[in-house]
């Protein structure tokens, strides 16, 4: 957002030189006027056609009693009002009840694991900031869980869940000897665990990744400082290097938080069409409400709920930062 | 000044846990794809019985496995290539000319990130049928379709990533070109899109990422002809047996090239993020 603002302000500099190049042929300065939104069109139709539209009929959707009976014309479906919306938050119904666990779990789930994934990830950036032998080859080593393509790394750790044949209860039980009986980890309540685990291992790259980036931006100026006024190296942390990466941990959490939230890859390799209670993330439960059991009505006003939600914390968020209020601000 | 020994030793223990954590999955992955099927069907072993390379040859014949592999790398490079060249076009836009509609633009651009992806896989899905019965162009099930939504996944982190690296090349440089009779796709063909390569490279491998990982829209928009990998490598699970060493063994086969990729053009990518989106 801070982006834009500057590249407005940039824009608003340099028009006057623009001007004062002298007088353009008419076509041309007709091209340049219209140029930008030639520019934009192809990126404004697909947006238009892939997000924006279907998003709104996605909205129309949660209006109408769509089962399977009217999929193929889904236009003929009758209006049903609020009902879709009455029973997603009728929290003492089951459907309802079961939106509202769903929604619990996939919170403590993202807050668990963006938490994770920011606390790992920022500690191997600062830890890895000055050079020792081998950094570069830990560097690689640690990017390679983001690399991987999310099927082949969730199928891993399926295999290495499983009960009697996989890496997890041979070392819990056979060589550790932590448990009295081998543990189900893909099914009941280890699950979350399960889930947990996988999803810090495949997301924590991204915030090392950024907060890497993140510290290049702090000058060296400001360590050199530091040091000449006796600051040890866990001071210097402290004060400056933590301090230097709000504005773009703010920006990184913001992004993990989504991402987690709207995760639907990892819990479906993990698990298949229906989670576990105990790992019930919300992306799985919708696309069962609509596609299991073949209620499309109320899976979409599910979504639509799901995208107030999703807008608020994301608002609030914003606004309560201070990146967000500068681009509030123009 | 040499850091202290409490900052030594932490650093010591805890990229140990961490390369631990990191390497355990590799390791699982490559051994087992070098079992023999006993193997991996009974109590984990951390040392194979004996070596075999039996899975690398059964994975082609388990599963049409060449036919997805094609598959995903037709989908994924076509929608890397058009992703970049219409968020280049975009973020020079935005960069660098004023106009009306600017802010909504990318505000709506960038909103569209946080659209879950299930709110729209139902509507998307009916709008291509629907397009596909009103004009005959098939764009469910084939692999255009699948195109031309992977590509727009990518394309909003992709455009906000380049106004930033955009941004950072001095206008003087493409204003210069102006002036000496360049017109404006000149200037971005010549001046900014040179400039900014690292950016662009760390967005292309971002998109590829992107489509080739992507799983709920390729498990509901393909067929049997079109079939990704993603949706494909589920087919070495038969009723009777799981070939978990054949598993392995695709597994890393798919994910080689991407990760030497990866791994070959990461510098790109810290170099990318730095400029564009870190800022």
């Amino acid at each position: 957002m801070t982006t834009t603002a500057t590249a407005e302000a940039a824009v608003r500099e340099s028009s006057p030189g623009a001007a004062a190049r002298g007088p353009r042929r008419r076509t041309g300065r007709i091209r340049r006027i219209g140029l930008p939104y030639l520019l934009l069109l192809p990126a404004l139709i697909l947006e238009l056609l892939v997000h924006l539209v279907p998003m709104a009929i996605g909205i129309v959707m949660s209006f109408k009693e769509l089962t399977q009976f009217y999929i193929r014309d889904w236009g003929t479906a009758p209006w049903s009002g609020l009902d879709n919306y009455k029973v997603s938050v009728d929290f003492d119904a089951p459907v309802g009840e079961a939106l509202l666990h769903s929604f619990l779990v996939t919170v403590g789930f993202t807050l668990l694991s963006v938490g994770l994934c920011w606390l790992i990830g920022t500690a191997a950036a600062i830890f890895m900031q000055d050079t020792f032998r081998g950094r570069g080859l830990l560097r690689a080593l640690f990017l390679v869980p983001y690399a991987l393509p999310v099927y082949t790394a969730v199928i891993t750790w399926v295999f290495m869940f499983q009960h009697d044949n996989g890496l997890v209860n041979h070392v819990l039980h056979d060589q550790l000897h932590l448990t009295d009986e081998p543990s189900f980890w893909l099914i009941g309540d280890n699950s979350f665990y399960a889930l947990l685990t996988v999803s810090v291992w495949k997301g924590w790259p991204f915030a090392f990744l950024i907060v890497m980036a993140g510290l290049q931006n702090i000058p060296g100026e400001l360590y050199e400082a530091a040091a000449l006024d006796g600051a040890g190296v866990w001071q210097r942390i402290r004060r400056i290097t933590l301090p230097s990466l709000r504005p773009v941990n703010q920006v990184l959490v913001l992004v993990l938080f989504l991402w987690t939230f709207n995760d639907f890859n990892t819990p479906y390799v993990l698990f298949g069409k229906t989670a576990p209670e105990a790992a019930d993330l919300i992306s799985v439960h919708i696309y069962q409400a609509s596609f299991v059991t073949w209620n499309f009505g109320t899976g979409s006003a599910m979504s639509v709920l799901l995208l107030l939600f999703l807008l608020a914390v994301t608002g609030g968020y914003l606004l309560l930062t201070s990146r967000g209020r500068k681009a509030a601000d123009v | 000044m040499a850091p202290p020994r409490s900052f030594l030793w932490s650093r010591r223990i805890f990229l140990t846990l961490l390369t631990g954590f990191v390497l355990v999955p590799v390791y699982v992955m490559v051994s087992s794809s070098l079992k023999p099927l006993a193997d991996v069907s009974g109590k984990f072993r951390w040392l194979p019985s004996g070596l075999t390379l039996r899975p690398y040859i059964d994975i082609w014949s388990t599963i049409p496995l060449a036919r997805y592999f094609v598959n995903s790398l037709i989908v994924a490079g076509a929608a890397t290539v058009c992703s970049v060249v219409i968020a280049v076009f975009s973020a020079y836009a935005v960069s660098r000319y004023d106009f009306r509609g600017k802010r909504t633009f990318t505000v709506t651009v960038l909103s569209t990130q946080m659209f879950p992806g299930i709110l729209f896989l139902l509507p998307l899905f009916l709008l291509y049928v629907n397009i596909g019965n009103a004009t005959g162009i098939a764009l469910f099930g084939s692999r255009g379709g699948l195109i031309l939504t992977y590509l727009t996944f990518s394309l909003p982190f992709s455009i906000w990533m380049l106004i930033g690296y955009f941004d950072s090349v001095p206008r003087d440089l493409d204003e210069a070109a102006l002036v000496d009779g360049c017109g404006p796709l000149g200037a971005l063909f010549r001046i900014v899109v040179p400039a900014a390569v690292p950016g662009i490279v760390a967005v292309a491998v971002y998109a590829f990422m992107t489509a080739w990982g992507e799983v709920l829209f390729a498990s509901v928009m393909t067929n049997d002809a079109t079939r990704t990998l993603a949706v494909g490598l589920q087919g070495y699970s038969t009723l009777n047996n799981v070939y978990w060493n054949q598993i392995m063994a695709a597994s890393l086969v798919v994910s080689v090239p991407v990760v030497a990729g990866f791994l070959l053009l990461q510098r790109y990518l810290v170099a990318g993020l730095t400029a564009g989106a870190v800022k």
